[in-house]
């Protein structure tokens, strides 16, 4: 389909970078450790892809990385403080 | 079409004359056009203003260089501009002063003098070191060209209207040194 | 209407306060700043409730606030000149490519070095590829008039570019003379409010505005805002002769004066064809025949207008009031190459003037004829450009 210029190019469908799933960029992908995340949601405040589900501590729910969006950067295995994520390699 | 140029100084309100004349012009019929030598706002600086008048909308861009009268607001000026420069031959300088108009030889042009220094400290316009006469001034114009009958030609109540509308404070002051002005102005 | 006299940059002003602008983010520069300043004294004092006047610390930001106001569907205006122009200048751009409809007054002024704030037309003239459609008034009168009928241009659903109007610096700004100012009532008539629908902030519908475009979009962009640009011309007839029913004042694309059958035509823009006019019609009280374009929309540019006005002219004297360093006039060589691929043509020459606020005389358009008769005795145009009143001693 053909992509129609829009007057001032103004992009109506908006938010266009949801279909843009970029978890295919990653080689490595962190994994979480259940059992040793305390919840803190420092990994979600430095994520730069807004890729990790927040952790709930009320419902004891640990956080959730987001594989379609995820870069597989490595920010949030290198900040949280716990060493409750660990980078592995993509196995495709 | 009637041309007249002002000098004065930074901060005398040659400017202001011109504006005031143009609104009595303007307010009798005539199209006008006033505007100062572009950029030179100094205050004490020498600085001139052009007014132009006419029956018809005018178009003319240009300084003005061969005017028809010249208003002088500040005597001492005379001697460091040449305020005669291009006037016509049948054309009026009137200067602020309290010399007769025979102690002044610009090529036998006509000269109107006025005292409008000591008319404008009387109605209390500015002080004794930084006079305010340029509505003051004007006063003497409309006399000459009265009795010259030009096409300049501005009437005394156009001309006090004028400077009551134009005159940011002291209104009634401004307007009873403009009327002395026209009174006493040596023609 | 009310007759009053008032200062070209103050008429300006009149127009920006009669347009109601919702937002007017402005930094003041000669001989522009009376509009800044009588836009936030209107705003101070009540006389314009709905504005928001935002004081800026560049012309850049300046620029950069009327692109955001204007993208969130706002009427926005603003005021420069010269360097101030040339500052805006990457975002003049931007504002033409988002198609956003923002009115700018410039004070046509010299650019730097050497430092000079009198009047020329560089500082536009050099804009005219940002994709903004230009005005240039020959008064103040038609400065206000063209201020108010920009809004209405900018903001047509048919044509939403930005629009400039030009007006000398100091020649047109600082000088005081008679203007009719309209009404407000016949002006909001005129003038209905700027409902944006292609660009404009609504949380509940998010949009994505001023992103980027990869090769294989961008060509496209930039086609679809040249043609914007050229179709903004029947628009722009239609505006002229809606303020004409309304107001009374004629105006169109180029003005043409004088004789229609005369062989030497000059081209030029703004304040000077005032002085131009009294000398063509001084010329023609002898007997010789000469005529003037005035172009007074520069972009889009007149292309069918000016040929039809040019048609029986043997030499065009183009006088610019610029210079594009390295080559010429810039209204010269844009009007010359308009009619190189026709077999009949008139000869074209160029001549620069009024540089820097050089003051414009009616003898330099007699030098002017004079110049441009010869080459057409000569049959040939002798030097490539003309400099009018220029001091060669000093060189």
């Amino acid at each position: 389909m053909v992509t129609k210029i829009t007057k001032g190019c103004v992009i109506y469908n908006s938010p266009t970078s949801l279909g843009n799933k970029t978890g295919g960029w990653r080689t490595m992908k962190p994994v979480v450790d259940e059992e040793k995340c305390k919840k803190c949601n420092i990994c979600w405040q430095f994520c730069p892809d807004s890729s990790i589900e927040p952790a709930d501590r009320k419902a004891n729910k640990a956080i959730k990385i987001n594989y379609d969006y995820c870069k597989g950067c490595g920010i949030c295995a290198a900040e949280c403080p716990f060493k409750a994520i660990t980078m592995v390699m993509e196995e495709k | 079409m009637y041309e007249v140029r002002f000098h004065g100084r930074g901060g005398q309100g040659a400017v202001t004359a011109a504006e005031i004349l143009a609104v009595a012009a303007f307010s009798e019929g005539k199209y006008t056009q006033s505007f100062p030598v572009f950029g030179v706002e100094r205050r004490g600086a020498p600085v001139a203003a052009f007014l132009r008048m006419d029956d018809k909308a005018i178009r003319a861009r240009y300084q003005i260089y061969e005017p028809d009268a010249v208003i002088v607001l500040d005597p001492s000026l005379i001697s460091v501009v040449d305020v005669s420069a291009g006037v016509k031959s049948d054309g009026v300088i009137i200067i602020n002063t309290t010399k007769h108009p025979s102690d002044f030889n610009f090529d036998s042009k006509k000269v109107v003098t006025v005292d409008a220094t000591g008319i404008a400290l009387k109605n209390k316009l500015g002080s004794a070191t930084n006079p305010i006469v340029n509505s003051t001034i004007l006063g003497a114009y409309a006399k000459v060209m009265e009795i010259m009958g030009k096409k300049g030609k501005t009437g005394i109540n156009a001309l006090l209207d004028a400077v009551r509308y134009k005159s940011p404070a002291k209104k009634e002051e401004n307007v009873a040194a403009t009327k002395e002005a026209y009174e006493t102005a040596k023609v | 209407m009310s007759r009053k006299i008032v200062k070209g940059a103050e008429a300006m002003a009149i127009a920006g306060k009669l347009a109601k602008p919702d937002v007017v983010p402005a930094f003041p520069i000669t001989p522009s700043t009376t509009f800044p300043e009588k836009m936030s004294e209107y705003v101070a004092c009540g006389e314009l409730p709905n504005t928001e006047f935002v004081p800026v610390e560049s012309e850049h930001s300046a620029m950069s606030a009327a692109i955001a106001a204007s993208a969130t569907g706002a009427r926005t205006c603003t005021a420069t000149s010269s360097q101030g122009l040339a500052l805006m200048h990457e975002m003049l751009f931007i504002a033409a490519g988002m198609r956003l409809p923002i009115v700018l007054f410039d004070a046509n002024r010299a650019l730097s070095a050497p430092l000079n704030i009198w009047g020329d037309q560089q500082d536009s003239i050099s804009e005219r590829d940002a994709g903004w459609i230009h005005f240039y008034g020959e008064n103040a009168q038609e400065g206000l008039d063209l201020m108010l009928m920009a809004f209405r241009v900018a903001e047509d659903k048919r044509v939403l570019l930005p629009t400039m109007v030009g007006i000398d610096g100091f020649v047109l700004t600082h000088t005081s003379e008679p203007v009719d100012v309209p009404e407000q009532k016949a002006v909001d008539d005129f003038l209905p409010q700027y409902k944006a629908e292609h660009c404009y902030l609504d949380p509940e519908r998010p949009t994505t505005v001023g992103a980027f475009a990869p090769p294989e979009y961008y060509m496209e962009t930039r086609y679809q805002l040249d043609e914007a640009v050229h179709s903004s011309g029947p628009v722009i007839d239609e505006v002229f002769a809606d303020f004409e029913k309304r107001f009374g004042r004629k105006y169109s694309k180029i003005e043409y004066y004088g004789d229609r059958d005369a062989e030497v035509v000059f081209v030029a823009i703004g304040s000077l064809c005032g002085t131009l006019k009294d000398w063509i019609d001084e010329h023609r009280a002898k007997g010789q025949k000469v005529g003037l374009v005035r172009i007074i929309v520069y972009r889009p540019f007149p292309f069918k207008e000016l040929k039809a006005a040019l048609a029986n002219a043997k030499i065009v004297a183009v006088v610019d009031r610029s210079i594009s360093l390295g080559y010429g006039g810039p209204v010269f060589s844009e009007l010359a190459a308009a009619f190189v691929n026709d077999a009949k043509r008139p000869l074209f020459k160029s001549f620069i003037i009024g540089l820097g606020g050089r003051d414009i005389k009616l003898n330099d358009f007699e030098n002017i004829y004079n110049a441009a008769s010869a080459d057409l005795k000569a049959g040939k145009v002798n030097e490539k450009m003309h400099w009018v009143n220029i001091n060669k001693e000093m060189l």
